[in-house]
This record gives C-alpha cells, sequence and structure tokens, in this order.
C-alpha cells in the first residue's frame, strides 16, 4: 500500500503545483467560477481515462476510445434526445460490443492495438453516418446535471472527486478489480486458478465501455452539441493521462486516482497556457513540454525512493 | 518452413489487394484501370515510406510503437519547403534538410525513451506535440511551393511507373537487405523476440533500439518531404492519417505485432490494399460513413483471419 502512496505523490504534486501558478497568475481563478471553468473540460476526459485505465489494467491498450466517445456524444445528441429509449439500446449494444471484442481480442490472441485501431474507424464511421455535420442537441437532464451548481464545490470537482472514489472502490477495492488487475499481472496464473479470462477481458472491456459511454454523454451535456470528430484527441490524452497518474503499461499496474488526477493536470495545462498568453502556436508543444517534465520528475522521485 | 507461395505472411495482402483491384475495375471499366494503378502505386509508396520505419520499431517487441510519424513527416515537410524557397538548384539541399530534421526527431525520440526510461508510446507522443508546435509556428499558414523540378519529378513516372513508387521499392529493397541480410536485421529480430535473451547474448540493445528509432524518424521525414512536393506544398495536417495507415500496412502486411518477426514484402501489399480498398468503396458510391466502417471491419477481419493462420500450423 505505501508503493501506491508514492505513486500518488507525484501526479498530486504536480497537479497542486499547476493549480498554484493559475492561482499565481490569475488571483480571480481562486473562485467558485474560477474553478469551474478551469475544471469544466476535465469530467468527460476523466471519465475517458478511467475507460482506457481498464484496458490498459488488463495489459491490452485502446486505440478506439476517442472515437468511440464520440460516437456516444453522437447517439447523445441525436437518439438520447429524440427517443430516448432507443438512445438507451443503442448505447447499451456500444457497451455489448466492447465486451465483445474484449472477449474475441482474447480468445483469439489478437493484438489490442490493431484491433481498436480498426474499431476507431468503424466508431466513426457510425458518428458520421449519424451526424455528417455537427449539431444534434443534448437531453435536458444531462444538460442540467452537467451545468448544475451545488453550494460550495463546483460541479466539475465533485464529479471527478465521485468518480476518482467509484474507480478506487471498483478496481483497487472490490474483489472483481483485484482478479481484473491480476489478468494484467499474470494472465496464465488466472487461468490455471479456474477464472476464465475470456470472461474476464470481456468484462474489463465491457466496464471501459460503460464508462466511455459517460464521457460522450458528459461531454455533451457540456457542449450541448455534438459531431463525429469532437473527441478524437481522448485516445491520446487519455493514455497520457493514465500514466501521468503513475499507471504502467503492464503488470495491471494501475491507479484509478491517479488517473483521474492525471486527467485533470492535462485539462489545467491547457488552461494555465492560456493564462500565461502562449501563443497558440506553442500550446500544443509547451503540453508535450510539460508531460516530459512530469515524466522527468518522476523519474527522480523513484531514483530516491529505490535509494 | 513452407515454401508453397500461398502460406507466405505477405501473400494475403497481395490477394486482398488484387481482389479490391479487380471489383473496382469491374465497375469502372478496364479503361480506367492503368489511372487506378498508377494512383494506387503513388499513394501505396507514401505509406510503405512511413510503415517501413515502423515496422522495424515494431519488430523490437511489445510497447515499441512510434507515434510521432505525422509531426515528423509535417515538420520535415513544411521546413525543406521554407529552405528551399521554390527556387530551383535548392533541390539538394531540401532533401538533406529534411533528413537532417529526421535524425534530429528520431534522437530526440530516443533520447527521451533512454533519459527518461519511459514507454516508448508516450516519450514518441510527447515528442510529437513539441515537432508539430515548431511545425506550426514555421509554417503560419503559408504555403510555399516546392521548386519545379521536384513537384515534376514526384509527380512523373520513369518507365510507365511512377517515381514516387520507384522510391517506395528501392527503400523497399534497401530494408528487406537490412533485415534479412545484415547482423542489425538479426539483432533487430532477436531484440523482439526476446530482449532479455538478446542482452545476455551480447547483443548491444540499447544501439539497435536507438538505431531504429534514429531509423523510423528519417523514413518518416522523408515521406513528408516526397508528400510536400507530391501535394504542391506542406500543410499542418498531412501526416495525420499515416499514423494509423503506419501500424495498419505492418499488421495487415503480415509482421507479427508482438515483434521478432517483420515482413517487408507485405507492406507493399498493405499499402496497395489500403488504398484500393477505398477507392473501390468510393467508385460504389457510398458514402465516407459507409467506408469508414468497412475499412475497420476489413482490417478487424484480416487480423482475425490472419491470428487464426498463425494457431493452426
Amino acid at each position: 500500500m505505501r508503493r501506491m502512496d508514492l505513486r500518488l505523490l507525484l501526479p498530486t504534486l504536480s497537479l497542486l503545483l499547476l493549480l498554484g501558478a493559475v492561482f499565481w497568475m490569475q488571483p480571480r481563478a481562486m473562485s467558485y467560477t474560477g474553478l469551474n471553468l478551469l475544471f469544466n473540460l476535465s469530467v468527460p476526459i476523466a471519465l475517458a481515462t478511467i475507460a482506457q485505465m481498464l484496458v490498459i489494467m488488463v495489459d491490452d491498450i485502446d486505440l478506439s476510445i476517442g472515437t468511440f466517445v464520440g460516437f456516444c456524444a453522437c447517439v447523445t445528441a441525436t437518439f438520447l434526445h429524440d427517443t430516448p429509449l432507443l438512445g438507451v439500446l443503442i448505447l447499451g449494444a456500444a457497451v455489448a460490443a466492447y465486451a465483445a471484442l474484449g472477449a474475441l481480442i482474447e480468445l483469439r490472441g489478437l493484438p489490442a492495438i490493431v484491433v481498436t485501431l480498426g474499431m476507431s474507424f468503424v466508431w466513426s464511421g457510425l458518428a458520421v453516418l449519424m451526424l455528417p455535420a455537427p449539431g444534434g442537441s443534448s437531453p435536458a437532464w444531462i444538460t442540467a446535471l452537467m451545468k448544475a451548481r451545488p453550494p460550495l464545490v463546483p460541479m466539475a470537482i465533485i464529479a471527478c472527486v465521485v468518480l476518482a472514489v467509484v474507480g478506487h472502490l471498483l478496481v483497487t477495492r472490490s474483489s472483481l478489480g483485484t482478479l481484473l488487475r491480476a489478468v494484467g499481472g499474470n494472465a496464465r496464473s488466472v487461468s490455471r486458478v479456474g477464472w476464465s479470462v475470456v470472461r474476464l477481458k470481456a468484462t474489463a472491456y465491457g466496464l471501459a465501455g460503460v464508462f466511455g459511454v459517460l464521457s460522450g454523454m458528459a461531454l455533451v451535456g457540456l457542449t450541448t452539441s455534438a459531431d463525429a470528430n469532437i473527441a478524437l484527441r481522448y485516445t491520446l490524452l487519455s493514455i497520457a493521462g493514465v500514466i501521468l497518474g503513475g499507471g504502467e503499461f503492464t503488470g495491471g499496474r494501475v491507479s484509478p486516482v491517479g488517473a483521474v488526477i492525471g486527467a485533470l493536470t492535462l485539462t489545467l495545462a491547457g488552461s494555465f497556457l492560456t493564462f500565461i498568453r502562449l501563443s497558440p502556436d506553442w500550446q500544443i508543444g509547451a503540453q508535450g513540454v510539460i508531460l516530459i517534465v512530469v515524466l522527468a520528475a518522476r523519474l527522480l522521485v523513484r531514483r530516491r525512493a529505490v535509494r | 518452413m513452407m515454401a508453397t507461395t500461398w502460406t507466405r505472411p505477405w501473400f494475403w495482402a497481395f490477394a486482398a489487394a488484387a481482389l479490391a483491384f479487380a471489383a473496382t475495375v469491374v465497375l469502372t471499366g478496364v479503361q480506367g484501370a492503368g489511372g487506378l494503378l498508377v494512383a494506387a502505386l503513388t499513394f501505396a509508396s507514401f505509406s510503405v515510406l512511413v510503415g517501413l520505419g515502423q515496422m522495424a520499431v515494431i519488430t523490437m517487441g511489445p510497447g515499441n510503437v512510434d507515434l510521432s510519424i505525422p509531426a515528423v513527416m509535417t515538420l520535415a515537410g513544411t521546413l525543406s519547403l521554407k529552405l528551399m524557397g521554390g527556387a530551383a538548384g535548392t533541390e539538394l539541399w531540401g532533401l538533406l534538410a529534411a533528413l537532417g530534421i529526421g535524425l534530429g526527431a528520431g534522437v530526440a525520440n530516443y533520447a527521451l525513451i533512454w533519459l527518461l526510461r519511459i514507454p516508448p508510446i508516450i516519450a514518441t507522443l510527447s515528442a510529437s506535440f513539441v515537432f508539430q508546435s515548431v511545425a506550426i509556428w514555421s509554417n503560419r499558414g503559408l504555403r510555399i511551393k516546392p521548386p519545379v523540378s521536384l513537384a515534376e519529378f514526384s509527380t512523373g513516372s520513369t518507365l510507365g511507373v511512377p517515381n514516387a513508387a520507384w522510391i517506395g521499392l528501392a527503400a523497399a529493397l534497401v530494408f528487406w537487405m537490412l533485415i534479412e541480410r545484415t547482423a542489425y536485421g538479426r539483432r533487430l529480430s532477436a531484440i523482439g523476440q526476446n530482449a532479455r535473451a538478446a542482452r545476455l547474448a551480447g547483443v548491444p540493445v540499447e544501439g539497435v533500439r536507438a538505431a531504429t528509432y534514429v531509423l523510423s524518424a528519417v523514413m518518416a521525414a522523408l515521406a513528408g518531404f516526397l508528400l510536400s512536393c507530391f501535394s504542391g506544398g506542406a500543410a499542418l495536417n498531412m501526416g495525420a492519417e499515416y499514423l494509423l495507415m503506419s501500424i495498419a500496412v505492418v499488421v495487415i502486411g503480415g509482421s507479427s505485432i508482438a515483434g521478432g518477426n517483420s515482413n517487408v514484402p507485405g507492406i507493399w501489399g498493405a499499402a496497395l490494399f489500403m488504398f484500393l480498398i477505398v477507392s473501390m468503396l468510393n467508385s460504389y458510391g457510398l458514402g465516407a460513413g459507409v467506408r469508414l466502417i468497412l475499412t475497420g471491419v476489413i482490417i478487424v477481419a484480416i487480423v482475425v483471419a490472419a491470428s487464426g493462420r498463425r494457431l493452426t500450423p
């Protein structure tokens, strides 16, 4: 447990440092509205990061999560708004498809990176069919939920804390989560004990699908409309978020709390760069540099911990 | 090793490409076949150039993948065109600049992997953000035309075969020699099969890894240079589709995504297939949505079929 605590220390510190820098530069951000603006877009990114984390947990990687979130956003903005029952059915089928993919990947020993790459075409194709041009509208209850103004703490922060707690209970505390992490650690020994690795992988992918659906719904709640390419960058952001949060690509070593913090850090990095009036030309590059700096810091901390 | 042609991993990529070609020609008529072939050879050669580099990287085993290919293509294309400024007599300098940029990008990628001990996916991803930024900054919405000679060369043909395809073929030949006939190639496969065993056997693992990431970036830079000459100028999103493409051609071409086994001829087959499948779906008048769905379904189906072959020897 202590090693996990140490693993979380650095993502938390980098988030606080970045937050401190933003406050120092723009003290007015230190308010209810300011915080809400800073972290607003982090909710769908955090949900997508948790989805990615669930796949990385079983030693795979999901290159389709961005287009999948875009697909779910399009379903939310069209079917879920116009004919809620049909919308729910479609989203349910999408989750089932995710679970089936997980089973297929394990059953035939397929490379997840390529299967999800292929699926990314499928999801974006389906999204383009639904919404050839940006449009649709958000179901009222989702907008109401996403734009709610609870007292004292902004909605975005409450949502992220709830997500981190749910993720922690699901992945780190529950027996299912332990089993799933064991699949990432050593799938062969899990199957020798008598568990079906196919079923476990299907569960992990299915759960990833659920969080992907939630991410798409949250995104539409914020933007009030959708288009097929709305979440393309989520694929890379989610991978970066998992790694920033202390997760690793192999061995089932992941941290849901860390993943949420990683997603928050990436969102905040974007806002921070706007605050320092960095030329838009350099914004992407600076995000890359922030990623590199955090990872370099992690290396230094680990070296010290080993000593 | 079986000697019959149809058991070779690359056979299926070429067969699928031929099938897509035939299906298109049936609809468009024979008079369109020549033009389709020239277009397929030209566009496939760009995918081949980036695919070869990506193949070498993927051969090193799980976790090794170069996500900076699109950014390196864009950076090499924009900077080299800017340097040449469309003037005649600068062609060689432009090419050297592009290759130099590839070299620098590859060294930067590997430096991050080695110094920070981070997974290559994250290292090449963060580096690509920086490369992309430099390209955006240097481009500033300008569209500089390539020198006339280069524009003519990259769109022209020799002996009926597009010049771009000649370069793609030459690159494939060089890679085939490199992988099948040199110590570097043996070491590359050894690392992919078992990095620990390779290290114990005295393979300079880190040296080979460094060389491979540099190689991949140089190939991406060459592809970016050619593509921007071909399309009459560099664009900031010109590399975007080549990230998925570079990975897809490696896998469809029969190289093992788990590493340790690469397949050069398959890259060509897969690159032709990826272009022809889109033109086939196009000629059948399918919309963008259906086209994307079918492309995805076909990629997944090929991977499923290919894995079945490996399971039953």
